[in-house]
């Protein structure tokens, strides 16, 4: 069948069942943007083209499908290099086509020519320059192929103008002709029978074993299979900021977050254990502290589905390279029904660390602003049964992971490898889009919302309800933090201002509706009439006391042995074994 | 093995798909994860589709297993071979041009008649060497060819290919 090549890449992303596309048409993408009138597939016209990436990566975070995002050449593609970078760092599928000036200009700088794929090389799966017009189903399938299976992540095509305008024979490759296409790309899936079988050994002989659960969980659709084997085993699981929800937090066996601002259990736990059960996590250094420190008595199987994690920054006793969900169900098969060991005297150390060292705040006190946590905590309580969480990055986010309940897998949605501030927002339309039947909540902080709020703007016109609660204290906190705990209280460049800009009459601008909270008592029923708008996008401006800390907070470069926590519970003597 | 720079090396044998930023991949890789090449080579292979990249790596301060392992990340690599330096021919070429006036040429040309190289250009002043072999060899003909004035030298960087197993 005879087409343009704009027409054979819509043609190609409607074969591949993509119902949205995020984006912001642009000189070189034009061609692309006119078969986009006559097709079925939904396109959302951001404000800005991080917010298109960012958006994607919502959608992809709670559908597991790679989310679309298509904008020009040049400003429009170095954009993008956020939300690519995001999505590389927090293994998200996402499939990004940017235009680029006709093939004979390419190397002249032409205008709004940027070498993209030079650009997006080192933050992407993989990506390709299309020179050849007949290859662009097959690289739109590629794309796909890459983005969705082995390790996720993000592809890029770039696709110059001429390339789009040219005349193609259409031909949709078999999922043969894509394998035989990429000579090099052949995933492990299956784990290796030794391995597991030795990893099921060490599980049956562990006095403390711990299961620390990482993203890769959640990747892996594999939740299911992790607390089958966390039962039978009987195998307390820490989750680890991008696995939040892979294990119910209600589950007796739940220990939490470990990490920098992980709970005093889960971060215990880890640095006490004589087995760590790595699944799908990569020994991210917010989570190991100093690495040489980290879980010193601990033998360690890790199971990844990328073979380049194992070994990367501890060397495992057991590696397995493999899908969790598959490693999962044959490590149970082979736990078979013999019986564990009793490890009562393990159980009882966690439940004295977990009554001990619960998370802590000071309470409100009349006068003052809002407690962050307890905003947090009246949120949460408040939520519709299979409400989604996204947050932005900093104070705000380790709040929301902290105390939130995160009791069914695919309802956190968050920046964590890159940090990327301003994520919330975009990231929380994405997810709103990608399960419309849910309530969708974004955490956010002032400093982040400023950088991205514009994509409200296109919630209200596309009548994606989002609803955003900004724990407003007029700093860049996390910074604060460091500087009043670090640097000496030696505050540089980190105060925002409550009131400027005015987030209420800000919102409202942008077409949400929007409330003010600084009593206590107005949190609540703030938080049942958001509930209750479903119209539009909402916005909350929560005036909370910038004093507060993160804590538990284990500092940089320090063992995880050494945590600090809150004020308030560091006079009690920490015990702990060995 | 240690090479003339003094590190620990080992060889890598890369067949990569014979595509436009296939190298720009693999050498943007190592860039990014502070791996060092020592020396890089890059020829097509028989198979049309495919190109080889001969690298030879540093293996100092990285393991060679992490970074085979994020060499294979990349889409287009296909296969890696690990040459160490005991199971492999390597090989290296090298061309250096010397200053060698008339009363000087006579222990040039010494040298290499003892290293069998090649006498590839002259001049009055000047003569042009080109010696194959391994590169130790080659870092000895370089060390002793030095004092006489070295104008110009150019090294390949090594190719290797696994040493063929004998008939028992």
């Amino acid at each position: 069948m005879k087409m343009t090549g704009a027409q054979a890449l819509v043609k190609s992303l409607e074969a591949e069942k993509v119902e949205v596309i995020f984006g912001l048409p642009g000189g070189a993408i034009l061609p692309a943007y006119d078969p986009i009138l006559d097709s079925p597939i939904r396109h959302i016209l951001v404000r800005h083209e991080q917010g298109a990436g960012h958006m994607a990566e919502g959608y992809a975070h709670v559908t597991g499908r790679p989310g679309v995002a298509m904008v020009t050449s040049g400003p429009a593609a170095t954009n993008m290099v956020t939300p690519l970078c995001d999505a590389y760092m927090d293994s998200v599928p996402l499939v990004v086509i940017t235009g680029q000036v006709s093939r004979s200009f390419i190397g002249t700088d032409g205008f709004q020519e940027c070498d993209t794929v030079g650009i997006t090389r080192s933050v992407t799966k993989h990506n390709e320059l299309v020179m050849d017009p007949a290859e662009l189903p097959m690289l739109v399938r590629q794309a796909f192929h890459l983005a969705s299976t082995g390790r996720p992540g993000p592809v890029l095509l770039d696709v110059p103008k001429d390339v789009l305008q040219a005349e193609i024979d259409f031909y949709w490759p078999s999922d043969e002709d894509v394998a035989a296409s990429l000579p090099g790309y052949k995933p492990t899936v299956k784990g290796h029978p030794r391995m597991i079988k030795e990893a099921a050994r060490l599980i049956s002989e562990a006095q403390r074993p711990v299961i620390y659960a990482g993203g890769g969980i959640l990747k892996a659709r594999a939740a299911e299979a992790l607390r089958e084997l966390a039962e039978r085993a009987g195998i307390p699981v820490v989750t680890t900021l991008m696995a939040r929800g892979a294990f119910p937090d209600d589950h007796e066996l739940c220990l939490g977050m470990p990490g920098m601002h992980g709970n005093y259990t889960a971060i215990t736990a880890l640095q006490q254990a004589d087995l760590l059960v790595t699944l799908g996590a990569r020994f991210d250094d917010r989570v190991t502290g100093r690495v040489d420190a980290f879980a010193p008595y601990a033998k360690v199987i890790h199971v990844d589905i990328d073979p380049a994690e194992l070994g990367k920054i501890r060397q495992p006793d057991v590696p397995i390279v493999g899908d969790c969900r598959q490693v999962i169900t044959e490590i149970v098969r082979a736990l078979g029904d013999a019986p564990q060991p009793e490890r009562s005297e393990w159980r009882a150390m966690i439940s004295g660390w977990q009554e001990r060292y619960p998370l802590h705040y000071d309470p409100y006190v009349a006068g003052d602003a809002l407690k962050p946590q307890q905003v947090m905590e009246v949120l949460r309580d408040s939520a519709p049964e299979g409400t989604i969480l996204v947050s932005g990055v900093g104070q705000h986010q380790m709040w929301a992971s902290q105390y939130w309940k995160f009791n069914e897998p695919y309802t956190w949605v968050n920046s964590g490898g890159l940090g990327t501030m301003g994520f919330s927002v975009p990231a929380a339309i994405g997810a709103k889009v990608g399960r419309p039947d849910r309530t969708v909540w974004a955490v956010d902080g002032d400093g982040c919302f400023q950088m991205t709020a514009q994509e409200l703007v296109t919630a209200s016109s596309e009548r994606i309800p989002v609803k955003v609660a900004i724990l407003n204290n007029a700093y860049l906190g996390m910074v604060r933090q460091w500087q009043e705990m670090f640097y000496e209280e030696r505050y540089s460049e980190v105060y925002l201002s409550p009131d400027l800009p005015d987030y209420v009459k800000w919102a409202e601008a942008m077409g949400c509706a929007a409330f003010r909270v600084e009593d206590p008592d107005e949190v609540e029923p703030t938080i049942a009439k958001a509930n209750s708008i479903d119209d539009r996008p909402v916005v909350i401006d929560f005036r909370t006391d910038a004093r507060e800390k993160v804590f538990p907070m284990v500092p940089a470069g320090a063992s995880n042995d050494d945590v600090v926590v809150h004020p308030a519970q560091s006079t009690s003597t920490r015990k702990v074994v060995q | 093995m240690t090479t003339s720079s003094g590190a620990q090396h080992q060889t890598l044998s890369v067949l990569v798909e014979n595509r436009s930023g296939v190298l720009a991949r693999v050498s943007g890789m190592f860039a990014r994860r502070g791996f060092n090449i020592i020396s890089l080579a890059v020829a097509p292979s028989d198979d049309p589709r495919f190109s080889r990249i001969n690298l030879v790596i540093n293996v100092e301060e990285t393991s060679v297993e992490q970074m085979t392992k994020q060499l294979f990340k990349l889409v287009n690599v296909v296969k890696i071979t690990e040459l160490h330096p005991s199971e492999a021919v390597e090989r290296e070429l090298l061309m250096l041009t010397v200053a060698a006036g008339a009363n000087q040429r006579g222990e040039v040309m010494e040298l290499v008649g003892i290293f069998e190289a090649r006498i590839v250009d002259v001049s009055p002043a000047a003569v042009t060497i080109m010696l194959a072999g391994e590169p130790d060899r080659l870092d000895d003909f370089e060390d002793l060819i030095r004092p006489y004035g070295i104008v110009e030298i150019q090294r390949t960087g090594r190719v290797a290919l696994p040493k063929v197993r004998k008939a028992s």
